[in-house]
């Protein structure tokens, strides 16, 4: 880690990775007497994937909605694009640029694909609300300028096919990439993925898999994603903190975490005293 | 023969025009439960209240001004001036966006995942309050709400229907400008739902709050919004229903005669609110011309009641509610 300079690092497969984007500082999350989350800092930089990796009961999906917004640490600070950033509720968050998806799916189940990757675009929508009942011609053009991107994108994750199917209908790897595709509309500068392959086949996981990095390729969308499959991290992140017990164990890259003698204990079990 | 038969077309006539006024408060319960999962039983007493405030910025009353002379010993009740209806339904309107604000700032902001009957309680406790307010900001007394409809019979259909099958049908001016309002109403509303980026939120909030808050939807202006849309919703019920019958407490109940609207229609359906409108306002109307006599009249205060029930045993998600299914 010492190595690397202030001004990013090259991946080993040659991408460029820039400065800080995203920092959390002495991080402590409590729900009641319970510590969920204990003193961590780690940080995600311009145009890496980063993942947080962990057993069961870890604290990373807590780490995950600290980011988002979602929960709100006792202690700790949070830094975004070189400033600290004050207490925000999630939908403050997502307007600064964050988009997320959830582990359990968080879809809107009435509408259609469409329409739920459209809501992704809200953050984008200028037009007011008197403009839109008075100055139709606005917001139309706006709405064709929204749909655009949303088509890109409809195009990008292949799901052409189900543009017009209510949500409610789809098995869920399909709901993983729907919501993968509404998160991406918003054209976010980090996007958060808490367990995008939990529950998936193989084969699904390797289209998600896919989709990540061409996401991170095409777009040089930041990403920063939760998982505990070891295999897929190490193959799609560039850097890995390891939590355990609400506590980080181990921060680097793949081959450097797979070496570290406390995240192997952790990920076998050995026994805690 | 044909008499009875042109009476019977009357009665029906009659019953889809009342049910459009059932539909008019119906829909205000709609918007509010779909978007926040709250049934709000003050809805009834939102439309009273609006009425009441239109009332009194219309004859220029002074607010409060029982209360005012009881604390000072002053003796002001009215400012002396007129509002145009049109101004003062803009300034009504703008107290129900009020209302609105202060309903979620002041009660349901505190109340945030709470159950359902937690909600619906404090609903309870907001007609109540509203009920109150409303007497003393404008007075109980009944008033006389004339924002200029046309009102009484119309004289060309009864012309008409007379020249034409010798019957003259009698059907007031009123509810056919309330038909019009509420199609219009309806037509706005779903066109607002479906194509305004605050209409996509709401839906989007309606559906799951959680995804909603990650694509950067704030809730409590949603809640905000909604409530003022239900308020702008019982201000042209209020206005409808006072022209017809006066601005008076009996106002906040028709909320109940809503009820089995939303249990025919389902809860969740705004073609259902509507849907559900008339044909319990048809169905009580045609019951009573049928029925009513050998049954000892007045059956139109059980009749809606009784069909909800026979809906709620075989189709409890009504006509265009959302299907129940749990997946186990």
């Amino acid at each position: 880690m010492n190595q690397m300079s202030t001004e990013g690092y090259v991946t080993p497969d040659g991408r460029k990775i820039g400065g800080v984007m995203m920092e959390m500082r002495n991080i402590t999350l409590r729900f009641g007497g319970v510590k969920a989350i204990t003193d961590i800092s780690f940080d995600i930089r311009e145009g890496e994937i980063r993942a947080i990796i962990g057993p069961n009961g870890a604290g990373k999906s807590s780490m995950l909605n600290v980011i988002s917004g979602f929960y709100v640490p006792q202690e700790g600070e949070v830094w975004f694009r070189g400033a600290q950033r004050p207490p925000m509720k999630p939908y403050q968050v997502a307007q600064q640029g964050i988009a997320r998806t959830f582990q359990n799916i968080a879809l809107f189940e009435g509408m259609s694909v469409l329409d739920n990757v459209m809501t992704g675009r809200l953050t984008h929508m200028k037009t007011g609300m008197l403009a839109q009942a008075i100055w139709k011609g606005k917001a139309e053009r706006e709405e064709v300028e929204n749909r655009e991107v949303v088509e890109k994108i409809i195009d990008f994750l292949e799901i052409q096919a189900i543009r017009k199917t209510p949500v409610a209908r789809l098995p869920y790897g399909l709901k993983k990439r729907v919501e993968l595709a509404r998160a991406l509309a918003a054209e976010p500068s980090l996007l958060l993925l808490d367990e995008p392959m939990a529950g998936m086949n193989v084969e699904e996981k390797e289209d998600m898999s896919r989709f990540i990095l061409d996401v991170n390729d095409e777009f040089g969308t930041t990403i920063a994603l939760i998982e505990h499959d070891m295999g897929v991290v190490m193959d799609l992140s560039d850097r890995v903190v390891v939590m355990d017990y609400g506590k980080k164990i181990g921060d680097g890259t793949p081959s450097e975490v797979r070496n570290n003698q406390a995240v192997i204990d952790a990920y076998l079990g050995v026994a805690h005293d | 023969m044909p008499e009875q038969f042109f009476f019977a077309m009357e009665v029906i006539l009659n019953g889809f025009m009342a049910g459009v006024l059932y539909a008019l408060v119906a829909l205000g319960f709609v918007l509010i439960y779909k978007a926040s999962g709250i049934f709000n039983y003050a809805q009834g007493v939102m439309a009273l209240f609006a009425a009441a405030s239109l009332v009194g910025i219309m004859d220029g009353q002074v607010p409060f001004s029982h209360l005012i002379n009881a604390i000072f010993g002053t003796s002001v009740h009215h400012f002396g001036w007129h509002v145009p209806a049109i101004l003062a339904i803009l300034l009504t309107m703008g107290i129900m966006v009020l209302l609105a604000w202060a309903v979620n700032r002041f009660v349901f902001k505190h109340l945030v995942n709470q159950e359902p009957i937690i909600l619906f309680m404090a609903t309870i406790g907001l007609a109540y309050f509203l009920e109150g307010a409303s007497d003393l900001m404008w007075g109980a007394e009944i008033k006389k709400l004339d924002v200029g409809l046309p009102q009484g019979l119309n004289e060309t259909i009864d012309n008409v229907t007379f020249n034409l099958f010798g019957y003259g049908f009698f059907i007031d001016n009123l509810d056919i400008v309330a038909t019009f309002v509420a199609v219009a109403l309806v037509v706005i509303l779903t066109v607002y739902s479906q194509y305004s980026k605050q209409g996509r939120a709401l839906r989007a909030v309606a559906d799951d709050h959680q995804a909603a808050l990650s694509v950067g939807i704030s809730l409590n202006f949603i809640w905000v919004l909604v409530w003022s849309i239900a308020g702008f919703v019982a201000l042209v019920a209020g206005i409808m229903w006072g022209a017809k019958s006066g601005v008076q407490f009996s106002l906040s109940l028709m909320a109940l005669k809503a009820l089995p609207v939303l249990m025919l229609g389902g809860f969740t359906s705004i073609p259902g609110a509507i849907v559900g409108g008339l044909i319990i306002g048809m169905g009580e109307k045609l019951f009573e011309f049928t029925l009513g006599g050998m049954m000892g009249g007045a059956t139109e205060n059980w009749f809606a009641y009784v069909l909800a029930l026979v809906f709620l045993v075989f189709r409890p998600q009504g006509l265009f509610g959302e299907k129940i299914i749990e997946r186990v």
